[in-house]
């Protein structure tokens, strides 16, 4: 009879507990606070704040709890900062944007936070049972969110096409995961490492490799599977979409990451081939369709879409120094990807949606530090020295290519060169055309801080990379990647 | 062998009933055989040991889930095809002869039942000595998962705020 869980596993799960009470507050607080009151998100940032200074008791942790159900490690440590800092950001640009369309923010901020949450268990967990539990809360949790504002119809279309087509996805990833478990016996995916060893060559393993990369490359929108993304992306409340974009896509490749890495790195030639395929696939589809784009949300949707190609390079890759690059590639992307939201979120107004191409017109007469923050995203999310984009690309080529994988590189080069015609298509909208609408677009002061972080975010990490980098390298250096080396060798 | 075989058997049933559920024009039909599919599902963790699942899967699915689609196919008004209508009393005689059917058990179980005492609790661990019954599972979910299960509440506490949110009027 396995034991059971000791009270020292708790105090390691205690960033999770800190948060799901948190959440609990913000539920509570909600009813009892007067009608009005503008208290709810700065508890929300103040959770967040709390979440955030539990996780640091566990810097240099390195250690299995609960039986083998989560990690405590250096890569968990990451990513949970990673999204405790972008729901804080999705929360400051969230406020003007809530009182703009009429919601009611209580439960809003409670879902973001239980995102939070299933996105912090994603990646610390090691078995399938708790990533997928993640998993769905966080999905669950987007669902909902996706279709906040009930009466506008393109958030009811968002949300019912994000929960149908997430169902099925998670119907096809589960039934990959039942045969991992009925081939191997256990749920852990450490222990099912060993117990895959040998058995590269059973038909039924490559069906189950198959049936999970399919599942987690929706989760990721990558192309074949990415068709969700741009109505969902579209029609989702801006801030909402800046969230899923960032917080989802990277739990995501947490989850992709230990169940590739961790759990199955016997069959990495088949997964390999699969991801470099999807991965020159995802690439070419999401720049050559964000070409033609007339709105803004959809063209980053697109945009993200070719982003998760460029991050699948570094699974392709499947070294320290692909992971390394990919851990970088995230957080440089999402400042660029959440401070592009937070500039649409700017332009929304009573009288105006402010997601159209043309809605940007003449920006640097009306708001010239909008225009050239949103200039700086732009030039980012194209890779062009010296933001942070240019680093983050640098190092996922570089991986590319010192793992054999020239040709990917190239391909990734020269979709990055495509992209730059629509990064650059907003910049000319925004300095070279003359305004059409006639209004000053205005900040409010928690937008403003939110843009300014992602400036500064973006130019540091570009111009000064190296603490991002020894923080991205000792993080992938705490996954167990003997499996994959050995494998890949 | 004879495992082989009522497995076979009884996968044959399920993809059957799974083919007549998405092939009949009547959606109450549909989601009759959906029981019926249901309920072959549950003979089949019984066959693998798995009586709590079988339980749960007759309870949750044949009964919860199944009795909520009908409930959406009443609502939704989906057209039936016309020979459905032809005669409202056609069944009626066939209903009556099941409800008193069902009545006749329940008293003969109420009657019978307390003539002959029930066996003690305690030989219930006897009758299903086997791995997979309820024991076992709530062994284990309160034991090694006792973490995930406490997650899955947030889960459910999630699911139960957004149908709140969906389904509230405009305050």
């Amino acid at each position: 009879m396995p034991p059971g869980v000791s009270l020292s596993d708790f105090t390691y799960l205690l960033p999770e507990i800190v948060l799901t009470a948190g959440s609990l507050l913000v539920l509570i607080a909600d009813v009892l606070l007067p009608r009005g009151s503008r208290v709810l998100p700065w508890l929300t940032i103040a959770v967040l704040g709390a979440t955030a200074a539990a996780l640091v008791p566990f810097a240099g942790e390195h250690r299995e709890i609960a039986n083998g159900l989560f990690a405590i490690d250096q890569f968990a440590l990451f990513f949970k900062a990673l999204f405790i800092f972008a729901a804080a950001m999705t929360v400051m640009m969230s406020v003007r944007y809530l009182e703009i369309e009429g919601a009611s923010p209580g439960e809003y901020y409670f879902l973001i936070l239980c995102s939070t949450l299933g996105m912090m268990i994603m990646a610390g967990g090691i078995d399938l049972i708790t990533v997928f539990i993640g998993l769905e809360t966080m999905a669950v949790s987007f669902y909902i969110l996706a279709g906040f504002i009930k009466p506008n119809q393109r958030s009811n279309e968002a949300a019912v096409k994000y929960f149908l087509l997430g169902a099925f996805s998670l119907g096809i990833l589960l039934y990959g995961m039942s045969l991992m478990y009925g081939l191997s016996g256990t749920t852990n995916l450490r222990v099912m490492a060993t117990a895959f060893a040998g058995q590269e060559r059973d038909p039924r393993l490559m069906l189950a490799v198959v049936l999970v990369v399919a599942g987690m490359g929706f989760k990721i929108a990558a192309v074949p599977f990415h068709m969700w993304a741009p109505d969902v992306y579209e029609g989702s409340p801006t801030p909402v979409t800046a969230f899923l974009s960032v917080g989802s896509k990277a739990a995501s490749f947490a989850m992709l990451l230990r169940i590739f890495l961790e759990g199955l790195p016997v069959m990495s030639a088949d997964w390999r081939l699969l991801f470099e395929a999807l991965a020159i696939v995802t690439m070419t589809i999401g720049n050559l369709a964000a070409l033609t784009q007339s709105n803004l949300k959809r063209m980053l949707a697109y945009s993200s879409i070719a982003h998760a190609g460029y991050l699948l390079m570094g699974v392709v890759a499947g070294t320290e120094r692909g992971i390394t690059a990919m851990l970088i590639y995230l957080v440089v992307y999402s400042f660029m990807q959440l401070g592009a939201f937070a500039i649409i979120v700017m332009l929304r107004r009573r009288d105006m949606i402010g997601d159209e191409l043309k809605d940007l017109s003449g920006l640097y007469q009306r708001h010239p530090f909008a225009a050239f923050a949103m200039l700086l995203f732009m030039l980012s999310l194209g890779g062009i020295p010296p933001t942070a984009g240019f680093m983050g690309k640098f190092w996922l080529f570089g991986a590319a290519i010192e793992s054999g994988y020239v040709g990917l590189a190239v391909i990734g080069v020269l979709n990055s060169a495509v992209s730059l015609y629509y990064y650059i298509r907003v910049v000319v909208f925004m300095y070279v055309k003359k305004e059409t609408t006639g209004s000053e677009p205005t900040m409010s002061p928690m937008l403003a801080v939110t843009v300014a972080v992602a400036v500064v975010a973006t130019l540091a990490m570009g111009v000064y990379p190296r603490l991002l980098f020894e923080l991205a390298e000792a993080s992938a250096q705490s996954l167990r990647l003997s499996g994959i080396a050995a494998a890949i060798r | 062998m004879g495992q082989a075989i009522a497995f076979y058997g009884l996968s044959f049933f399920i993809l059957f009933f799974a083919v007549l559920v998405v092939s009949t024009k009547d959606t109450v039909h549909s989601v009759l055989f959906l029981v019926l599919d249901f309920l072959f599902v549950a003979a089949l963790y019984v066959l693998l040991g798995a009586q709590f699942l079988a339980a749960i899967q007759v309870l949750v699915y044949a009964g919860g889930i199944v009795v909520l689609y009908l409930f959406v196919v009443m609502l939704v008004n989906l057209k039936r095809p016309p020979e459905a209508y032809e005669d409202p009393h056609r069944r009626t005689n066939l209903g009556f002869a099941l409800a008193a059917s069902v009545l006749l058990e329940v008293g003969a179980i109420a009657t019978y039942g307390y003539a002959s005492p029930a066996p003690a609790l305690a030989r219930a661990s006897e009758v299903f000595p086997v791995s997979g019954n309820t024991e076992e599972v709530g062994w284990l979910l309160y034991t090694s998962y006792l973490i995930p299960f406490e997650i899955a509440s947030m889960l459910l506490l999630v699911a139960m705020i957004g149908a709140i949110v969906l389904a509230k009027r405009e305050l």
